[in-house]
């Protein structure tokens, strides 16, 4: 094995091959072969370093913990000229924290530069080491668990390690990961089927996307683990079809684990068995419920079952199916690893652990973030998002995805977790935070969200299909300047009725965000009904009195 | 893994092969023959995915996204440009066959908000002059 004196870490996930990761990555192997250092300095693809602005390339360099940001195709070869060859780091290009000297231990955890309240469990190792390797995944204690699992524990002890920990689902509706398990575990095989829910369509949510693109194995060892624990034969991964690259990286794991005996037929040596396949969706977010993804896999239209039966004992083909969510298969192999007791020392009561949010809106930072549970909301955005953008003043928080909740400003101090947020009707659900400047209508943003769910309704039942569309037209009239005194009333009745009657969770949380906004903002509705102006001036409202022509 | 057949990974390959990436009545019916389909479930199955089309397509698709945050960014314009340059309304093919326009819900780019994929491409912080830039880049090579 060759040792390198350095090694120089590009980003390559989604939004730094959109800035031009590919073309830094190939300029810095051209260039450090042009200086002869192609033995001492290797060049790593690897996932988002959690750090880089939009539209800038980031690259990471170890030992020396230098983070260079933005790095052009230009200023590559300065970076190998005077750091590679002569040791002088290049101070207008480096992080400022990163002058600190920050062992790769801390680093990965509390003092990961600009963004120091994160604490990263789950994406330890995205932006350290290739996706794409699985020698890079065992280096980093990779398999471990699963090996620890197979050697030393049964099924059963498993399925108790999870519950110890209290780990909660984080695919939106936080179910008790190990409660599920074990209500899947008695169920009659032999066939039995664990799906991963990759399907990640809640709008302003990408937080599974970094997890697949920067550390697949992580996942997929979550998963050998569960079916290991439930009696698992086989399993799908249920991904959404416009994630190429992220199914790319998950087939690359798949792939490797087979050649390497952690998936096929008696895994590790051992009579454990068990099959894993990507399925790719075709553009529906309905799919992401559960029985609608199971019905998606079955070759049918997305629509979701009724409940009970739940999936834990007719799901896949009336099969026993676990389903989870990417980022709740990803806990797994820490908690198996330090067990229950260590990942309670994480989060706070009740909710333990840490959360992925995909951040964004009008701030100055956007991107995936890990977050201890109890962290509030305010030090999320002041902190991590470095602030409302251009300093304007906050206006409100989606919190949770279009299903989600509306936070306003007064509620900046309430701590991200499950307890604290339902006191404020609020969940943390699909784990986006979309932030919203003065500059923002509320009108407009219901309206965007009510179209997003009328395209969306599966159409199955009346309640969803209908009170959608019946949204959506009341708020486009409110929006042009033609809403009536009585449309509120009258859109507190349709989203009530929606709640109370949809089949799906989709038609029940649909007008969540706008029952809110009709409490909090209710002055803004008005302003456009009564006065026929939009307060932020977003609206192109065209009302125009007409005149009495009887004179 | 037991041989199972799944509808959607074989309906994504025949239009993945299609020139003008659809599903052509008569390859749907030579599955569902050949599978022992419902012709009705195939169908139902095909018009309910947005990433399906019964109806030819052009070369390139491009979905620009229009949910919260790339609608927060703008995306209205950009879709309005879109329809200007390419002289046809969302849903649309080119009258020359090279660009079908297509609306799409969150891709998962918000961060780099507004975001379209043409194909399977992903682009992110779009601006009207960007888009200009990106399609020649496509026309380059027509
Ligand atoms: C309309 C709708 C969309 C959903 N979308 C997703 C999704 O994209 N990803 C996901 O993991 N769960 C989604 N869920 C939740 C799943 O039904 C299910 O609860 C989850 O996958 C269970 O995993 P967990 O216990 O690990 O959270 C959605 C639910 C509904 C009602
Ligand atoms: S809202 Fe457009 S990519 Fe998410």
């Amino acid at each position: 094995m060759k040792f390198y004196r350095t090694h120089v870490l590009v980003a390559q996930d989604t939004k730094s091959i959109l800035a031009g990761s590919k073309r830094i990555e190939e300029t810095l192997i051209e260039e450090i072969k042009l200086a002869g250092l192609e033995n001492e300095i290797r060049v790593i693809p690897t996932g988002s370093l959690g750090y880089s602005e939009n539209n800038q390339v980031a690259i990471a360099i170890y030992p020396d913990n230098i983070i260079y940001a933005p790095v052009l195709t230009s200023s590559v070869k300065e970076i190998v000229e005077e750091h590679f060859l002569k040791g002088r780091i290049i101070k207008a290009l480096a992080h400022p924290m990163k002058h600190k000297e920050i062992s790769m231990e801390e680093r990965t955890s509390e003092n990961q530069l600009n963004i120091d309240v994160q604490k990263r469990i789950i994406l330890k190792n995205v932006g350290q080491i290739n996706p794409e390797s699985i020698h890079e995944y065992i280096a980093a204690d990779g398999y471990m668990a699963l090996e620890k699992a197979l050697s030393e524990m049964t099924p059963e002890s498993v399925i108790e390690e999870m519950k110890t920990s209290e780990l909660r689902g984080r695919g939106g509706a936080g179910f008790p990961t190990g409660l599920k398990w074990q209500f899947t575990r008695p169920n009659p095989g032999p066939t039995k089927y664990v799906i991963c829910n990759a399907d990640e369509g809640e709008p302003g949510t990408f937080k599974d996307r970094e997890i697949m693109e920067g550390d697949p194995h992580k996942m997929v060892e979550g998963m050998i683990l569960a079916a290991y624990a439930v009696g698992g034969t086989d399993g799908y991964i249920y991904i959404r079809g416009e994630y190429n690259l992220s199914i790319n990286r998950l087939q690359k794991a798949i792939d490797a684990c087979y050649e390497y005996g952690l998936l096929g037929k008696n895994i590790l040596g051992t009579d454990f068995s068990f099959d894993l396949c990507i399925h790719t969706g075709a553009g529906a977010y309905i799919c992401g419920e559960e029985t609608a993804l199971i019905n998606s896999i079955e070759g049918k239209r997305g629509e979701p079952r009724k409940k009970p039966p739940y999936p834990p004992s007719q799901g896949l083909w009336q099969k026993p199916t676990l389903v989870n969510n990417v980022e709740t298969f990803a806990n797994v192999p820490a908690i198996i690893n330090h067990g229950g007791e260590w990942y309670k020392t994480l989060g706070v009561e009740g909710s333990y652990g840490t959360k992925l949010f995909s951040l964004m809106g009008d701030l100055n930072w956007k991107g995936t973030i890990e977050i201890p549970f109890g962290t509030t909301i305010g030090k999320i955005v002041d902190t991590i998002g470095h602030g409302v953008r251009y300093d304007r003043v906050l206006k409100g928080i989606i919190l949770g995805g279009s299903s989600g909740s509306l936070i306003v400003p007064g509620e900046l101090n309430t701590p991200i977790d499950f307890q604290s947020l339902s006191r404020i009707e609020a969940g943390p659900g699909s784990g986006s935070i979309l932030v919203m400047d003065e500059t923002r209508c509320i009108v407009d943003i219901c309206l965007n969200i009510a179209e997003f769910f009328r395209h969306e309704s599966c159409g199955k039942c009346t309640p969803c299909r209908e009170g959608n569309a019946q949204i959506c037209h009341l708020l486009e009239m409110i929006s042009y300047g033609y809403g009536l005194p009585e449309d509120l009333e009258k859109l507190e009745r349709i989203a009530n009725t929606m709640m109370e009657t949809s089949f799906c969770p989709l038609g029940q949380t649909a007008p969540s965000v706008l029952l809110q906004a009709l409490k909090k903002f209710r002055g803004e509705f008005l302003a456009h009904i009564d006065e026929n102006i939009c307060p932020a001036g977003v609206c192109e409202i065209n009302f125009v009195e007409e005149e009495c022509s009887c004179g | 893994m037991e041989e199972k057949k799944h509808l959607l990974e074989q309906l994504h390959e025949i239009q993945n092969n299609d020139d003008k990436h659809y599903l052509p009545k008569e390859k749907v019916v030579e599955l569902a023959k050949k599978h022992g389909y419902d012709l009705a479930q195939v169908y139902g199955v095909e018009t309910f995915y947005t990433m399906y089309s019964t109806k030819p397509r052009g070369k390139h698709i491009i979905r620009i996204c229009e949910n919260q945050s790339c609608h927060m960014a703008n995306s209205k314009k950009l879709i309005r440009h879109m329809e200007a340059i390419l002289n046809i309304s969302v849903g649309e093919t080119t009258e020359d066959g090279f660009f079908t326009l297509e609306l799409s819900s969150c891709l998962g780019m918000c961060s780099v908000s507004p975001a379209m994929m043409i194909d399977e491409v992903p682009y992110g912080n779009l601006t009207e002059d960007r888009i200009d830039e990106i399609l020649a880049t496509y026309k380059e090579d027509k």
